[in-house]
């Protein structure tokens, strides 16, 4: 027997509330069913004895107290997966919308998922290669990490995001690739970009797309990340992909969790948004990883731009706290016309320590890395050193590191969008450019590794000579 | 009992309301639901019981039942404790991932300890034997360093009527039954539970007088922390906090870690339980593991046992201090406890106090860090537990309430900077805003142990970078050259003390772990060279004819150059110093303007 409540007692927002309610519980699905006959879902976010509310997905736009009845279906919000999802495009709550028709599901899942048990984790070692020197260099990301890119409004996140996928391939060549790309409240451009480069790359059969769109319903945003994790859990640990997740932009997401709370009329914390918004991000990255015994991996590479360029609002902070690292995109460098515009200094990979160096990239790496740090954070004091009394002021010291710093950020951090650097091309760019600075500078790299690396004058071979 | 009648009336995230009797007391443990979720009574208010539930909550519907355990929070505590990870609320993670797969199942009603484990116990007491609490009944070995030690808990005191003798038993078998004054009967096994939320008691508390030692040159030389203290780790995301905590972990001179996870990231967990297992403690060759506990409530399980999890923690530290061991409690991140407590206190709708926190947010962070103490045990050992809290402050801001509450119950504050970090300066403690009040207090134990030149090296040194932090604001404004020769000394010493000495490595093999002799040893060095390179400058022979002979970057390579077991290799530097300094005055001989000597 099929159950429906006829008519509602209130409305508020994306939440509707229904009384006489029984036998109901905690995050079940309902489907509403307008006399229209338009069919619209949600789910259960608050019980109170007979007292019952729910979040539409769709919004409550056209919504009377007595034109609807609502269906509860007795199981949490769910998707459906097979392998076959490979290729296909998903709107925000994984339903399909490249006219290819349903999915044959071999299964279903609730897409909250669960929290790996870290007993069962296996920690990240191996490297993904991104062919970005920025990245790969001085912050590597490493299989299963969650690597976010900061970014801010209008600088070329998605450009350095479509690149990675372009490029990265991982150290050994075991399994299949597969990218899951999560919109969440992007523009049309922004989808159709990604699914161009997708295609140029001859990716597309290897994509699962979740697209909620800046017009679409906000509070479907929500769901989205939720049903591309999902899907790239299943095809991780059940088909053994190593499975690549770009989320973006989390900032929307972000945005509508908060317009969602204060339409339920929580108590707000920082900025307006809920104080479980850690949590709530958390429930999301965290979906990152590998299992001791299981084939595959999700890597995520979370994409969200900083209101006002301000990295400790609430979203880059607490997703800062919660991610394994980050790369901060700079404002100053994307207005000089570098590409990738990457702020070495505030990006960071925690993972790489563990993956990189002997026996898994090359012996030099970790002191080259550290090196690139602290010349490059010399850089800045000379800098601004120089802002103040002139660069003719400086010591004979500080002079060098000028040159140093415009060659590292003209040639190692930036390359060309088309231009895939191999480790070795990316590390021995380095050592070259550390040729700039005088051997007693090295102070992070031990002697053997600077017999065996530095060879003065090295950044000849680089730079024209009038350059440095 | 009529707990059958409880039932669940509304869901609200992890908190439930529960109708059907009045009869739940404020913090008893309850089961709920059709899978029995674990969750305790957070208010009560007429008919109506509010319950945090430490699982996941989708699928509980209202007329499900509430079972009452009629007992507060408590956890099983024993042998095979150690070695072992658990959630928040002391389950095993490993006897879960068994049950349940990779992924955590929900309504695991799983003991803390392994049941079925045989220990090789030594019975203490025998028919006729007057006990009181603290009374030692049974021991047995629970790792090869640690002895398990059990005492008769707080409360009982009376007479064996009935002991068994020594042998193999497990953690439920009855060993020794005592009746109290009023004759009544208690079987004492080799576990007891005890409420999570309540202090353990001890005889008194003794005055802190030892410090413990990390290794780490920062912490040990300029702010010392001592066994029983607190100290607290602020610091924005990517200072380094987690990296700390971990050295202190591993290296610390602690008989027992307990390492909490409280909202952090699993990979995090993972990595401390692989290293853990593979690292060998330095004073008794084993894995360090054997001496270590991991609570792992990582940042997407359940909120309200994040909550619960800090006393979890802090419950097993007191019961190993209880043994007369020194315990030290590593928390990472205290804010994601204070964040997990406002996250509750909003869907209970208590009216906030700053930032959305609740008013008892500081009454809560006093409790848990005044459970650190150095104390005579019941037994009447000297046991100790340390407390150290990472905090997380939004944006890095160190005046948020976390931080801000945080500093008025700890003795020791480690700023993590921002900069020093980006600059990869590690540990990134920033030596202008740390400070610790037991540097005054260790001082006679420094004096004994290590030698009365200690404190003097250590003031200082922390003069020399104080100072050349005022020099550092000229030099901002008008650059290093116009500075007397004096100065510039100053500021060279300084990046001196920075480089060779306050950064050190932890992936390095000799400097990730540093005696104190040594780090005395290094101070020597740095300030035999300052005081000698003084003299010259004050003889008007300039600084750049000193830093020529290369001395400074060879004093800065000694943390990796000197193996830190063999201490003759200090003459081998100061003879260097000296003769580096022999070499200046050399030079300046020839030249007719030095008219000295």
């Amino acid at each position: 027997m099929r159950l429906e409540y006829i008519g509602l007692s209130e409305l508020s927002g994306s939440l509707i509330v229904l009384e006489g309610v029984s036998g109901v519980s905690f995050d079940e699905m309902a489907e509403i069913t307008l006399d229209s006959g338009e069919r619209r879902y949600g789910r259960v976010i608050l019980i109170d004895g007979d007292r019952v509310v729910l979040q539409v997905f769709e919004g409550t736009r056209g919504i009377s107290l007595e034109n609807a009845s609502t269906h509860f279906v007795g199981k949490p919000v769910d998707i459906a997966l097979s392998k076959e999802m490979l290729g296909r495009v998903f709107d925000g709550a994984g339903r399909p919308i490249d006219g290819l028709g349903e999915l044959f599901p071999d299964e279903r899942r609730n897409i909250n998922g669960s929290a790996i048990n870290p007993v069962s984790r296996q920690y990240p070692r191996s490297c993904i290669y991104t062919g970005v020197s920025a990245i790969d260099g001085p912050a590597t990301l490493i299989r299963g990490q969650k690597l976010p890119i900061f970014s801010g409004s209008g600088m070329k996140h998605n450009e350095l995001a479509a690149q990675i996928v372009r490029q990265a391939k991982v150290a050994d060549q075991d399994g299949d690739f597969a990218i899951v790309f999560a919109a969440m409240g992007v523009k049309n451009d922004t989808a159709g970009f990604f699914r161009r480069s997708f295609a140029e790359a001859g990716a597309l059969q290897r994509v699962v797309m979740f697209l909620n769109l800046a017009s679409d319903p906000i509070i479907e945003r929500i769901l989205t990340p939720r049903c591309a994790l999902t899907a790239a859990e299943y095809l991780a640990f059940t088909h053994g992909y190593h499975v690549l997740v770009i989320m973006t932009d989390m900032t929307s997401y972000c945005e509508a969790l908060r317009e969602f709370s204060s339409s339920k009329g929580e108590i707000p914390s920082r900025k307006g948004f809920p104080a479980y918004l850690y949590s709530d991000l958390a429930s999301l990255y965290e979906r990152a990883g590998m299992i001791r015994g299981r084939a595959g991996s999700v890597t995520q590479v979370p994409i969200l731009t900083m209101p006002n360029d301000d990295i400790t609002h609430p979203i880059p902070d607490l997703t800062g706290y919660i991610t394994e690292g980050q790369i901060v995109l700079d404002r100053e460098l994307e207005q000089k016309g570098l590409y990738p515009p990457v702020n070495i200094l505030s990006s960071l990979s925690r993972l790489m320590k563990d993956g990189i160096g002997e026996g898994y990239t090359r012996e030099d790496h970790p002191a080259l890395s550290n090196q690139l740090f602290a010349s490059y954070s010399k850089v800045q004091d000379a800098r601004s050193l120089a802002s103040v009394i002139g660069e003719d002021e400086l010591s004979e010291l500080d002079k060098q590191y000028l040159p140093f710093g415009r060659a590292f950020e003209e040639r190692f951090v930036g390359q060309g969008l088309l231009e895939n650097r191999t480790l070795d091309q990316t590390l021995d760019l380095g050592w070259k450019l550390l040729t700039l600075l005088p051997r007693s500078e090295l102070d992070r790299v031990d002697a053997k590794t600077i017999e065996a690396r530095y060879v003065e004058d090295a950044w000849k071979s680089v730079l024209q000579p009038g350059q440095a | 009992m009529t707990q059958t009648d409880y039932q669940i009336h509304g869901v609200n995230g992890p908190v439930v309301t529960v109708t059907g009797g009045r009869g739940l007391a404020m913090m008893d443990m309850v089961h709920v639901g059709v899978e029995g979720l674990i969750g305790e009574v957070v208010g009560v208010e007429g008919d109506v019981t509010t319950v945090q539930v430490y699982e996941d909550t989708a699928g509980l519907a209202p007329g499900q039942r509430v079972a009452s355990t009629g007992a507060p929070m408590s956890i099983l505590l024993g042998p095979g404790l150690l070695n072992r990870i658990f959630d928040g609320i002391a389950r095993p993670l490993a006897v879960m991932a068994d049950q349940s797969g990779p992924f955590l199942g929900r309504g695991l009603n799983l003991p803390a300890l392994d049941l079925e484990r045989t220990w090789d116990v030594t019975v203490a007491v025998q028919e006729g034997d007057q006990v009181e609490p603290g009374t030692l009944y049974a021991s047995c070995p629970e790792t090869p360093a640690i002895t398990h030690r059990c005492l008769v808990p707080p409360g009982l005191t009376g007479k064996v009527t009935r002991a068994v003798p020594s042998g193999a038993y497990r953690v439920s078998e009855p060993l020794v039954e005592i009746a109290d004054r009023r004759g009544k009967l208690h079987t004492l096994k080799l576990s007891q539970t005890w409420p999570i939320r309540t202090p353990r008691p001890f005889e008194e508390r003794l005055p802190i007088s030892r410090p413990l030692i990390t290794g780490q040159r920062i912490i040990d030389t300029l702010f010392p922390i001592a066994k029983g203290g607190a100290a607290a780790i602020p610091g924005p995301f990517g200072a380094g906090k987690t990296m700390t905590q971990h050295q202190l972990a591993k290296w610390s001179d602690a008989d027992i870690i307990v390492y909490l996870g409280c909202g952090e990231r699993g990979n995090e967990m993972t990595q401390a339980l692989e290293e853990f297992s593979e690292l060998l403690d330095p004073r008794t060759r084993q894995p360090l593991m054997n001496r270590t506990i991991l609570i792992a409530n990582t940042s997407n399980m359940p909120v309200a046992a994040r909550e619960a999890s800090v006393y979890t923690g802090m419950t097993m530290a007191e019961y190993y201090r209880d043994m007369g061991y020194h315990v030290a409690l590593m928390a990472d991140s205290t804010s994601r406890w204070a964040e997990a407590l406002r996250e509750i206190s909003g869907r209970l709708e208590e009216m906030p106090a700053e930032e959305g926190f609740p008013a008892y947010l500081a009454s809560r962070l006093a409790e848990f860090y005044e459970r650190a103490g150095y104390v005579k045990t019941l037994e009447g050992r000297e046991g100790s537990v340390t407390v150290v809290g990472a905090v997380s402050p939004q944006g890095g801001d160190f005046s948020e309430p976390v931080t801000q509450n945080t500093r008025r119950y700890v003795r020791t504050f480690w700023g993590l900077d921002r900069a020093l970090a980006y600059a990869r300066h590690f540990p990134s403690i920033n030596w202008l805003t740390s400070y610790s009040e037991y540097a005054a207090d260790l001082t006679p134990w420094y004096d004994a142990q290590v030698g009365p030149n200690f404190a003097v090296c250590r003031r200082r040194l922390s003069l020399l970078l104080q100072e050349e932090s005022k020099l550092m604001e000229i030099v901002k404004l008008i650059g290093a050259d116009i500075l007397p020769e004096d100065q510039k000394l100053v500021i060279e010493t300084a990046r001196l003390i920075r480089v060779g000495f306050l950064q050190q490595n932890a992936y390095h093999d000799i400097d990730t772990y540093v005696p104190l002799s040594k780090q005395l040893r290094m101070m020597e060095l740095i300030l035999r060279l300052y005081d000698g390179a003084k003299v010259r400058i004050d003889r008007a022979i300039p600084l750049s004819q000193i830093k020529e002979t290369g001395i400074f970057d060879a004093l800065s390579k000694v943390k990796y150059e000197a193996p830190n077991d063999r201490p003759e290799v200090f003459a081998d530097y100061e003879a260097r110093i000296d003769a580096a300094l022999a070499a200046v005055d050399a030079a300046n001989r020839e030249q007719p303007e030095d008219g000295e000597r």
